[in-house]
């Protein structure tokens, strides 16, 4: 009972500390104030205490009484001691990477950001441009170099997991994760217009969820595959670089990643978001375990005779690249391509489920599909991802549409 | 029973205590801030040049009157501005000092000798997290010169900016996400107690127009520190290089990839390859870490650097050149763009006629700045023009303190004579005339006299040129400052033996060099170094344990050093400079 007293008296003190100066400050709106569930509790059930506490000497020991301090005694004993910015700033910064791949151009830039997912060096980050390479470097917040590989993306939700020769990195672990909501208050960890090189520290912001929305993509207005829910953040969290960096709560814990940038076409403002990870944590999984667009087994055998691009009316752009996007060229009329609704300038993304990021992995990826088996190509259109599902003409097959 | 009870009122009056606390203690907290920022906005500056046109932020740091700003702000300016406080008056300023590779001007403010000011923080000690606020007048929107606040926190520390063109390199600056616009720039980036830790300048613009994105970045205030007391010497100060280049190698170690064999880090004994430990001060582990020590550090101070080379580490002392030539920094200044940071006023980006915000939010924002006005009388009385200086007349100023302190203190108009004993036995004894100098020691006499080349013979041997450079200091005492040859006040900077910065005067006489070190609260000549070539060792002379005498205070301790090595120590019994009706004016 006393060492709950004590720490009564130490309340306000740290709360003082919360507010405004100092130099180590706990953020003012962090756990104990909002967003923890502790708190809420602690308010309804001391406000209840203070009408009761005038009564307290006549109704003496009440059932109610005790139960409410026992709470107390447990909700105090339970309460992990209050992160500061800087301890949660310092507990994140060696969790994020930096990543340099593709780019480099004005609008394109080289670099963005991304997190450690796993002990074992899976990073998770977002899935854009800088990826679509050979060559990825993730510099660890050591500083540290590494090769790093594309495990598999799931470009619907534009993520991806890239896997680096690493162990005994810290790492956030998915499974715990946390949801925000409006007026969490959080911080965004990313490397911003790669001011941070090295082991140089990434860039932290903090701000607060504005909203919790679905990331209406009106046709036009916001270029983006990805329609789900997102937090909008308070503050320019989405600039150049910052993709696939973390949004943590003021008690550390992961609760999104930073987006890709977005423009609205219409009114050219800029949307600052993170995705949360609960929107994405199966995909990622998915990714990390293989199963999301998975690679080959070697030993699947290739069909006496295979499906390629022409026989379904596709026709590439010419390959010129070491990865050429697959984009399409011109559509044969009268083919399946057509009739379904390919056009020229979609680009294929998904062969089945596995990602195509060249015209010769999907000629590849075609190699084994059988000309008289069906295809399900998903391609990208503007904003848009579509779906359709094709047959050879070779046989004049009839022909099935999936609605995307 | 008794018991419990008690102790549940006790436990239930406590919490009901500190659910009441919380709320106190948060409104106190806002109180606090508020009370900060409300002290903190009395040294904030909106600076204007004296046609009106743009703008920038500034802080006051002194009561009488010297106050930052960005180069880059200034620079539109002139010689004069004009600025207002948060009191609602307009004051006229003159530029004292700029560096343009900083982007940090020193003004002047007149008027007053109580300014309010703000304190000086460690921005060393700023942590990533920190709460910041920042004020100044970001689109100009503060007609009534009422600073704009933002707030947010510190988003890194100890970043390097790469040159902007070909100046404004931001070293070791502070990255903030407060909202930093234009208008903003040259104003004070200030810690949650309100001392000043930085002064804002830059922010990462891109295709979003030119307005806040989040990463804002201010020069460190102890950047600025380094750089007051060069700036207060009026001249367009320059920042330093090694004179080598250091890269990382593959174990990811900061080493030497090129020396020039002409720079005092090759001569100390830097070499290709060697890893950099420490520089300033400062542990080194990335090339991006020496860049940001040497980006904070004036061309022409002397600085420790340690290195290890096949396990071993060497301490060295390296002077440092500057990063631009005089000629090449003028150049430089002259073709600069107009400044685009403080103005024009950004406009959304699809939109590039529609007026600036700062103009709708104010429509009589225009009329109410000040018309085109000639430069005030008081602005005229503090400014003189001369090449190489952003204001000659703060050169002369401080030249004339430091050398009338030196008078002030010390009667050496006359003959000089040093006499002392040596350990060896015997006596030596220094004569220093207007013929030359000599010394004479128990077995051998050294006659130095003034030839057409004060550089040619640098006797005695070893020392590098005692005997001239006794010759030279005698001559600033006699001569005084008109009349030594071409003298000019450089600033501050460290040395070796001594606390804090020093006054720094550098003379030109007859093509040597010479650079002569003072005490700032005492005057005395601390140290001398004679640089017979730019590109040789200089005879340095230390002067020391300074005690009353018939001539004002005296050394009683002249150490003399050349290169790597200790020449000697003379103990002075005697050092007599009194005039004895010579012909010293």
């Amino acid at each position: 009972m006393k060492r709950a007293a004590r720490k009564m008296r130490l309340l306000p003190k740290a709360l003082a500390a919360f507010s405004g100066s100092g130099s180590h400050l706990p953020d003012p709106g962090s756990h104990a104030l909002r967003g923890n569930p502790l708190v809420p509790a602690l308010c309804v059930v001391s406000s209840d205490a203070e009408r009761r506490g005038r009564c307290v000497p006549t109704r003496s020991m009440g059932m109610r009484g005790s139960t409410c301090f026992l709470l107390f005694s447990l909700l105090f004993a339970s309460t992990p001691a209050v992160a500061s910015i800087s301890e949660v700033i310092d507990q994140t910064q060696p969790k994020m990477v930096k990543i340099y791949g593709a780019g480099g151009f004005r609008g394109m830039e080289a670099y963005q950001s991304g997190v450690l997912v796993s002990p074992n060096g899976d990073v998770l980050t977002a899935f854009s441009h800088v990826l679509d390479t050979d060559y990825i470097t993730v510099v660890s917040a050591d500083g540290r170099k590494f090769e790093a590989k594309l495990v598999g993306a799931d470009p619907r939700l534009e993520v991806a997991v890239l896997k680096i020769d690493a162990a005994g990195l810290p790492f956030f672990n998915l499974e715990k994760a946390v949801d925000a909501e409006a007026g969490t208050r959080v911080l965004a960890f990313s490397n911003l217009f790669d001011v941070a090189i090295g082991s140089e520290p990434f860039s932290v912001q903090k701000g607060t969820v504005s909203v919790v929305s679905r990331l209406e993509a009106r046709r036009g207005v916001f270029k983006t595959p990805y329609r789900g829910p997102v937090y909008v953040l308070d503050m320019t969290t989405n600039n150049p670089g910052a993709a696939g960096g973390a949004l943590v709560t003021s008690r550390g814990d992961l609760a999104g990643i930073l987006g890709k940038e977005l423009r609205n076409a219409l009114n050219n403002t800029w949307l600052n978001y993170a995705v949360p990870i609960e929107e994405i944590r199966r995909s990622v999984e998915e990714i990390q375990a293989g199963k999301f667009v998975a690679q080959r087994d070697s030993d699947d055998a290739k069909p006496r005779r295979s499906l390629d691009p022409a026989s379904l009316g596709i026709v590439l752009i010419p390959d010129v690249l070491e990865r050429t996007p697959p984009y399409v060229d011109h559509v044969r009329p009268g083919s399946p391509a057509e009739v379904l609704g390919v056009r020229p300038d979609d680009l294929i993304v998904l062969s089945g489920d596995r990602l195509i990021q060249s015209c010769k992995a999907l000629a590849a990826d075609l190699e084994y599909v059988d000309y008289e088996d069906e295809v399900r190509l998903t391609v990208l259109r503007g904003s848009e991802l579509l779906e359709f599902t094709l047959k050879s003409d070779g046989e004049r097959d009839t022909l099935k549409k999936r609605t995307p | 029973m008794k018991y419990a009870i008690l102790m549940l009122s006790v436990a239930l009056l406590s919490v009901a205590h500190g659910w009441a606390m919380p709320e106190q203690a948060v409104l106190d907290a806002e109180a606090r801030r508020i009370a900060v920022m409300d002290e903190a906005k009395d040294s904030v500056l909106a600076i204007f040049p004296a046609n009106g046109q743009g703008g920038g932020s500034g802080v006051v740091i002194s009561p009488d009157g010297y106050a930052l700003s960005n180069f880059h702000v200034v620079l539109p300016c002139g010689k004069a501005m004009q600025c207002g406080m948060a009191d609602g008056k307009v004051y006229d300023a003159v530029v004292v000092g700029i560096d343009p590779t900083g982007d940090v001007a020193l003004i002047k403010l007149f008027g007053r000798d109580d300014f309010p000011h703000a304190e000086l923080a460690d921005s060393d000690r700023v942590r990533v997290g920190d709460r910041v606020f920042a004020m100044g007048n970001p689109f100009l929107l503060a007609t009534d010169f009422q600073p704009t606040v933002t707030y947010g926190i510190i988003s890194g520390s100890h970043r390097y900016q790469f040159p902007a063109g070909t100046l404004l390199e931001y070293a070791d600056c502070l990255q903030t996400d407060a909202s930093i616009n234009p208008g903003n720039s040259g104003g004070p980036l200030f810690d949650a107690e309100g001392r000043l830790i930085g002064i804002n300048g830059r922010a990462s613009f891109e295709k979003r127009g030119r307005v806040n994105v989040g990463a804002a970045y201010a020069i460190s205030i102890n950047q600025i520190k380094n750089f007051l007391g060069v700036l207060r010497s009026g001249r367009i100060v320059d920042h330093a290089t090694l004179g080598a280049r250091v890269g990382s190698d593959a174990d990811g170690r900061a080493a030497v990839t090129e020396i020039l064999e002409t720079s005092d880090a090759y001569r100390r004994g830097l070499r290709y390859d060697d890893e950099i430990i420490s520089f300033g001060g400062r542990p080194i582990a990335t090339p991006n870490e020496l860049k940001n020590v040497l980006g904070i550090l004036p061309k022409g101070w002397r600085v420790p650097l340690r290195f290890r080379r096949d396990g071993r580490r060497y301490n060295i002392l390296v002077r440092l050149t500057g990063v631009h030539g005089e000629k090449e920094l003028l150049e430089k200044m002259g073709r600069r763009r107009r400044p685009t940071a403080p103005m024009p006023l950004p406009k959304p980006g699809e939109k590039p006629k529609k007026p600036s915000p700062g103009k709708d939010a104010n429509p009589s924002a225009k009329s109410q700045r000040p018309p085109t006005i000639p430069i005030p009388e008081i602005v005229k009385k503090h400014f003189s023009e001369k090449r190489g200086y952003a204001n000659h007349y703060f050169n002369t100023l401080n030249q004339q303190r430091v050398w009338n302190a030196w008078k002030a203190q010390s009667n050496l108009d006359g003959a000089w004579t040093l006499v002392g004993p040596l350990k060896s036995g015997g006596e030596f004894q220094f004569q220093v005339t207007d013929a030359g100098a000599s010394l004479k020691l128990p077995a051998i006499e050294h006659h130095w006299t003034v030839g057409d080349e004060l550089g040619d013979s640098l006797l005695p041997a070893d020392s590098g040129g005692l005997l001239p450079a006794l010759y030279l200091g005698r001559r600033l005492a006699v001569e005084g400052l008109g009349r030594f040859g071409d003298v000019y006040y450089y600033g501050t900077a460290p040395l070796v033996g001594h606390e804090g910065l020093v006054d720094v005067l550098v003379g030109s006489h007859r093509g040597v060099d010479c650079r002569f070190y003072f005490d700032p609260r005492e005057g005395h000549l601390l140290a001398m170094e004679m640089f017979p070539d730019e590109e040789l060792d200089p005879c340095e002379v230390y002067f020391s344990d300074f005690h009353g005498a018939d001539g004002g205070f005296l050394p009683s301790r002249m150490e003399v050093r050349h290169g790597d090595e200790l020449f000697a120590v003379f103990p002075i019994r005697e050092f007599r400079g009194k005039k004895k009706g010579g012909n010293a004016p």
